[in-house]
């Protein structure tokens, strides 16, 4: 229990003890009373991610794509139920149900070119495509922050050798690379996440080291530094906090790329490969039939375009509501 | 600022030798080799795939072919395509103009476009317009490539022909038949550049926007208006100009990223262009073929930035390099 008061953000800390205790499940008139008090602090001095949060949810149009967002999480999430629901699942072949027309024979959407049902694939591919966003924007994002965190603030050779490493990577046009690496080592979906990760981590280093380097001087920098802080413990816990904002940024904006980038690879055959469905490879499927049947490859990229400009939208929202000046 | 430039280009050494070290690393780490389609082949004795490996350089280890391809380079020899012996170098520059009309064109587009809705934005700032137009940014952007090609292709070339309209060329760069005509030229490249630079208006537009804005809210602005100059003599007499500065450099930094870019679009219509010839060294595992355009992009993209960061200055007198 004791780890309550010293494992928090100093904010904690500076918090009288009680409100610990109150954490734990103290009376309910004292709980009441230390909420009510808490909140009246809040009120007086809304903290960074208070305010930002506010002011996100006065952004109508964020709110709007988050809306849509959340709909086709919630629709990709049940997938099973989908798939139960049409009475197809994600990857029989029906070769002679091929290329059904919506509306007919059960199939809402239509049927692919091997006779599957495209909504009950359209549900399934889209946790791939979703999938594979996210986790190489969280991969991205540890990747390189650490290394950008490490550079900033270690300096030296460290800075020198993670910096030139990041020039060699930038000097070559992302999709070709991708291409080259997804096609030499054809990975499955989360290898797939990793390779993006690889090739997108310089971006936000650069960004996190620049940051740190400017922050590494401020006092209370200095301050941890001499009361006995490891350089890692400053890294974690002082200097991570203050460059998070960024990260946050980034990353929000990082994911309707990813979306966009997986979509593309797995457009030319050389990203998610099939049976496995994923919005881009069901686009490159449909391609071939595109001259008889205009919905397969309208309905796929229809849900690649509606989720990366809800997440774009999402993202700008995030933008302006952190940092109101990047907004005009 | 000559002593910049060289000190500049004498940085472009070890950057391009880091690139092509790690992409040489990189296409030589995995199991695997050109001649490996030959060895599953039983038409092909075993003796004669070998007689090539040899023959190709690749029974050596790969840090040893490193330093011959290296040692070729300096000489100004990118070496032979593995896949059918053509000089790399001529493969490239077959292709390489191909990509360049297309990528000048689709930039032209986004520009014509981009640029009339960013300053009518900014100089509209916050009213229903640039609204809009933030909003028509974001869509834009949003738009994947690949499927914007496809829905074109299927309206212009397809629904069009359906309906008995004039309908456009579903790919390729000329006709088969009787094609090579300028106007046959212009036919094949228009869904192609809306393609790739539409996509961009978006971009673009916010850029120049926010470029527009930045400058319209300093004093000099303000003392021009002050003196009573008309409106329109501030904005493209004072304003326009300096607002124009960056977007110079920045035009030229997007070059890289578009032919990076124009990958997708020209896989999708047929144009044979650098893209096609990537993919199509990949497929092939032809390691010299990818070393060159790999090579290629690299060069293109530090090239691109010496030249913004050079012609920056030059415009801008304010900006000291050193």
């Amino acid at each position: 229990m004791a780890q309550v008061s010293t494992s928090t953000s100093p904010g904690d800390a500076a918090r009288p003890p009680d409100a610990a205790a109150s954490a734990r499940g103290e009376s309910a008139s004292v709980r009441a009373a230390l909420a009510a008090s808490e909140r009246a602090e809040l009120h007086a001095t809304p903290g960074f991610y208070t305010r930002s949060a506010r002011r996100f949810r006065k952004d109508r149009l964020a709110m709007i794509a988050l809306a849509i967002f959340a709909v086709i999480v919630l629709f990709v999430l049940s997938a099973p139920l989908v798939s139960r629901w049409t009475g197809f699942s994600p990857q029989e072949n029906h070769l002679s149900a091929k290329l059904t027309p919506p509306l007919t024979d059960g199939y809402i959407l239509g049927a692919d070119g091997n006779g599957r049902d495209l909504l009950t694939r359209l549900a399934y591919g889209g946790r791939v495509s979703l999938m594979i966003a996210f986790l190489s924007s969280i991969t991205t994002l540890v990747l390189g922050g650490a290394l950008g965190l490490i550079s900033g603030f270690s300096g030296k050779w460290v800075d020198m050798v993670l910096m030139r490493l990041v020039d060699v990577l930038l000097s070559i046009p992302g999709l070709p690379l991708l291409i080259l690496i997804a096609t030499l080592y054809t990975p499955g979906p989360a290898g797939l996440a990793v390779v993006l990760a690889v090739i997108g981590w310089p971006g936000i280093a650069r960004i996190i080291r620049g940051e740190v380097l400017s922050l590494r001087g401020r006092e209370y920098v200095e301050a941890a530094r001499l009361v006995g802080a490891s350089p890692a413990r400053i890294m974690v816990r002082h200097l991570l906090p203050n460059v998070a904002p960024l990260i946050v940024v980034f990353a929000s904006l990082a994911i309707p790329d990813l979306i966009l980038a997986e979509a593309g690879l797995s457009f030319l055959g050389i990203g998610v490969q099939v049976p496995t469905p994923s919005w881009g490879n069901m686009l490159q499927e449909a391609a071939r039939y595109f001259r008889t049947n205009a919905s397969n490859v309208i309905i796929p990229g229809a849900m690649i375009y509606v989720t990366s400009l809800c997440l774009y939208l999402i993202g700008n929202g995030i933008r302006d509501a952190f940092d109101p000046r990047l907004g005009d | 600022m000559t002593r910049y430039i060289i000190r500049r280009l004498l940085l472009m050494v070890p950057l391009l030798l880091g690139v092509t070290f790690l992409s040489f690393a990189i296409i030589n780490l995995i199991p695997g080799s050109p001649v490996m389609r030959l060895r599953d082949n039983p038409k092909i004795k075993p003796e004669a795939a070998l007689m090539l490996t040899k023959e190709l350089g690749l029974d050596k280890p790969w840090p040893q072919r490193y330093v011959y391809w290296l040692g070729d380079l300096l000489h100004g020899d990118l070496g032979h395509s593995m896949y059918n012996g053509v000089p790399v170098a001529d493969r490239i520059m077959a292709v390489l103009p191909n990509t360049l009309l297309l990528s000048v064109s689709a930039l032209t587009l986004a520009l014509v476009f981009a640029v009339p809705i960013g300053v009518y934005a900014a100089v509209n700032h916050r009213g229903p317009f640039d609204r809009m137009a933030t909003f028509g940014a974001v869509a834009m952007y949003a738009m994947p490539s690949f499927w914007l090609a496809l829905l074109l292709v299927i309206v212009f070339s397809l629904k069009f022909r359906e309906w008995g309209l004039p309908s456009l060329p579903v790919g390729g760069m000329t006709d088969t038949r009787g094609g090579g005509g300028f106007w046959d030229r212009v036919q094949h490249l228009i869904l192609p550049t809306i393609s790739l630079g539409l996509v961009s208006i978006g971009g673009w537009s916010s850029y120049i926007r926010t470029s527009m804005l930045e400058t319209l809210g300093q004093d000099f602005i303000r003392t021009a208006h002050a003196k009573g100059l008309a409106e329109r003599s501030v904005l493209f007499g004072h304003a326009f100009r300096n607002a124009f500065l960056p977007l110079v450099t920045l035009v030229g930094l997007s070059l890289p990223g578009l032919f990076g870019g124009a990958v997708i679009v020209e896989s999708i219509f047929a144009w044979n262009g650098i893209g096609r010839l990537t993919i199509e060294a990949v497929q092939r595992r032809d390691y010299t073929l990818i070393m060159g355009t790999t090579l290629m992009f690299a060069v293109l993209t530090v090239v691109a930035n010496l030249l913004a960061d050079v012609s920056y200055a030059i415009i801008d007198p304010r900006v000291r390099l050193d």
